[in-house]
């Protein structure tokens, strides 16, 4: 096994800085974190339990707004616990869908476990055989050509980017689950948000 | 009065498309499924419906995050699974009870009424009450004529009252899995 030199939070901001209008599914945990280290945003939806979501949540979004693009960013652990919804976004198989897993094959908040993908687990592969376009991202040279593909690639994809184990600062997103969804949508639909 | 039966098991066998017909009408875009022998003519006819996007799932929490998904982006979603499913749910089941994002949920009853395999019984005798713990409203469907209206309510309630509400259509209104059993 290599290791991992890519540092997630600088990871993450390449993804989002200048974001236009992508919107985003952040999985619970450290990927939430990232993103709002990135600069919380009304079109980030950052989890806080519901662990195994992330992505079927970004798939109901993606199939409910096809002519924007969603970003899936979350752990690991996180992907580990939705196996299934990997073969479940490869039955819709959405254009505007990218899965970014952050890789550090830990459980890092629960004290760092290793996860399976520390013992050879293979997310990526098991993404492609689900019917992802799927891409394992190792060097800082690597993550433009990720974010072409996030901004304008034919979806489903799976971008698998092996990142440093270690425990970083705190940055939190609002924790109101309500609001976190209101906020999304009155930027999203606008006047529709409360039909 | 053979009228009445004929007329009777007419009611019966159109229930799913009346069921359908609620879902229209009430804009439900996306519907996830794990399939049961009691949503099977549901599942056949939102498959054939070209407003619908149907999405069958691995397993029944999956649809808990594509409503949620589908209400972010602006969609109403319905999920369809058989009361087994209700034990698989039950963590998912946060982003309705912390976020208020609206669930449909139209549970077919297993293990309640001449259940012929053991092992559906725990689950779906505990499933109304495990819904209930997780804040879920619960509405129960047992006449098939009410199957329309009921559904159609259910959908008002979760889309319009921003909860999450699941329907339990009796097993007594779909029937039992014979395994060739002689009764």
């Amino acid at each position: 096994m290599r290791s991992a030199e890519l540092d997630r939070r600088k990871v993450v901001r390449s993804l989002l800085e200048r974001r236009g209008a992508l919107l985003v599914v952040a999985g619970l945990g450290s990927a939430a974190w990232d993103c709002t280290a990135a600069g919380d945003h009304p079109l980030t939806f950052p989890l806080w339990g519901a662990m195994g979501s992330a992505c079927m949540m970004g798939l109901g979004l993606a199939l409910a707004q096809p002519k924007r693009r969603v970003l899936v960013v979350t752990g690991d652990g996180e992907m580990l616990m939705g196996l299934g919804s990997l073969a479940t976004v490869g039955v819709q198989r959405p254009a505007n869908l990218a899965v970014v897993v952050l890789d550090n094959e830990r459980y890092g908040e629960t004290g760092m476990q290793k996860t399976h993908t520390a013992y050879g687990v293979d997310l990526g592969a098991i993404a492609r055989a689900c019917g992802f376009e799927a891409r394992i991202v190792r060097k800082s040279a690597e993550i433009a050509a990720m974010r072409s593909g996030v901004y304008r690639g034919r979806g489903p994809l799976f971008y698998q980017v092996k990142v440093t184990p270690e425990t970083l600062p705190l940055a939190l997103p609002p924790r109101d689950g309500a609001y976190l969804k209101q906020r999304f949508r009155e930027a999203l639909l606008g006047g529709k948000s409360t039909a | 009065m053979p009228g009445k039966t004929s007329r009777a098991r007419a009611v019966v066998a159109v229930w799913p498309d009346a069921i359908h017909h609620a879902l229209k009408s009430q804009g439900v875009r996306q519907v996830s499924y794990v399939p049961d022998a009691g949503h099977k003519r549901l599942i056949e006819l939102c498959h054939a419906d070209k407003d619908m996007t149907v999405v069958p799932l691995t397993t029944e929490e999956e649809g808990i995050g594509l409503a949620a998904g589908a209400w972010l982006g602006g969609e109403r979603a319905a999920l369809l699974m058989q009361s087994s499913g209700v034990g698989n749910c039950v963590n998912a089941l946060t982003l309705a009870a912390n976020c208020a994002f609206p669930l449909l949920a139209l549970v077919t009853m297993r293990g309640e009424r001449g259940e012929l395999n053991p092992w559906q019984i725990p689950m779906g005798q505990a499933a109304p009450d495990a819904l209930r713990l997780m804040g879920v409203r619960t509405m129960r469907l047992g006449r098939a004529e009410e199957a329309g209206a009921t559904v159609a309510a259910a959908a008002k309630l979760a889309f319009e009252g921003h909860g999450a509400v699941a329907v339990l259509i009796s097993q007594a209104m779909i029937g039992v899995k014979s395994f060739g059993d002689k009764p």
